[in-house]
């Protein structure tokens, strides 16, 4: 007969002294990791990218369409009520229009094809760097 | 005059061969398992990298698990794509990691220890490749935390398994 619980008692009767810090110890850095990684933060401005070059910061506080030339065309920004978005784009994918509107710092939307990007701050920059 | 030069093949190469093939059926059996994120696979074929680890020696694994990578991209029709490339880095990485924690006493740290340490090294090496080459951006950090709770648990089920195996001796190769 498989009895489940008794199957997996078991097993965990099979780790020794060393498994356990080593479970421990992986438990609280995955733990960590989505800590710093998933701030619920939410964003105050957001900086734009084309190519490897900063093409500007703008505040979320505001009602804006930001029009920029990218590779292959005019790729549109739209601010609105603490949100942003890509709201149109030459690429043929459309991933970045796709991902829809981003509010929490640390959140990006990249359109490869195009080489613009953004990228949400909150009151401290999640990450350090952001480049092509 | 034809000159046919002889490879001589060993008992080890056999041995080698064996273990590689099983290694290269779960990982075929895993490429038909649909993933809910690309990247978050339970990685059953490291069970066999681990248990010929224990059963025979470091160089014997790193041969299976080598092998494992090649053949499958080949098989799959991945060979030298991305899929490939992050195979090949999650491997070595792992490996680098298997290689160290070998060192561990035995008496304290069992299989479990080791492929939960894997399975981390697995993911350090796909991520470096996906951030240096395939999406240059640190948008990726965002999935760091998804890719760091697959591999503690899909290390541990797998290093449960192993542990087992190795009680039982199951995988006969000789």
């Amino acid at each position: 007969m498989f009895n489940l619980p008794q199957s997996i008692k078991s097993q965990l009767c099979l780790l020794r002294g060393g498994d356990w810090l080593v479970l421990t110890i992986g438990m609280m850095s995955t733990i960590y990791l989505f800590n710093a990684l998933w701030s619920n933060e939410h964003a105050s401005q957001v900086q734009i990218r084309q190519g490897d070059r900063i093409y500007g910061t703008y505040s979320l506080n505001q009602q804006r369409d930001i029009h920029i030339h990218g590779k292959l065309g005019e790729s549109v920004i739209s601010i609105a009520q603490g949100q942003v978005r890509f709201s149109s784009s030459p690429c043929h994918n459309q991933y970045c229009v796709h991902q829809g509107w981003l509010n929490h710092a640390g959140q990006a939307a990249i359109c490869l094809p195009n080489q613009i990007s953004l990228e949400l701050l909150g009151q401290q920059k999640a990450y350090d760097s952001l480049n092509y | 005059m034809v000159n046919v030069k002889h490879i001589k093949i060993t008992q080890e190469d056999h041995r080698i061969a064996k273990l590689a093939a099983i290694a290269i059926a779960m990982h075929m059996v895993e490429a038909v398992i649909p993933s809910p994120l690309p990247g978050v696979k339970p990685g059953i074929a490291n069970i066999v990298t681990l248990y010929v680890l224990y059963q025979y020696n470091f160089a014997t694994a790193a041969w299976v698990s080598i092998l494992r990578v090649f053949a499958s991209s080949l098989l799959l029709g991945q060979f030298l794509s991305p899929t490939f490339a992050l195979s090949l880095s999650g491997a070595l990485i792992s490996l680098s990691i298997l290689w160290l924690a070998a060192h561990l006493p035995k008496q304290h740290f069992s299989a479990v220890s080791l492929s939960i340490l894997a399975a981390f090294g697995h993911i350090a090496g796909q991520l470096i490749v996906v951030r240096l080459w395939l999406i240059p951006h640190t948008g990726i950090s965002y999935l760091i935390p998804i890719f760091a709770a697959a591999a503690l648990f899909f290390g541990l089920l797998n290093g449960l398994i192993t542990a087992k195996l190795l009680r039982q001796k199951i995988i006969n190769t000789n």
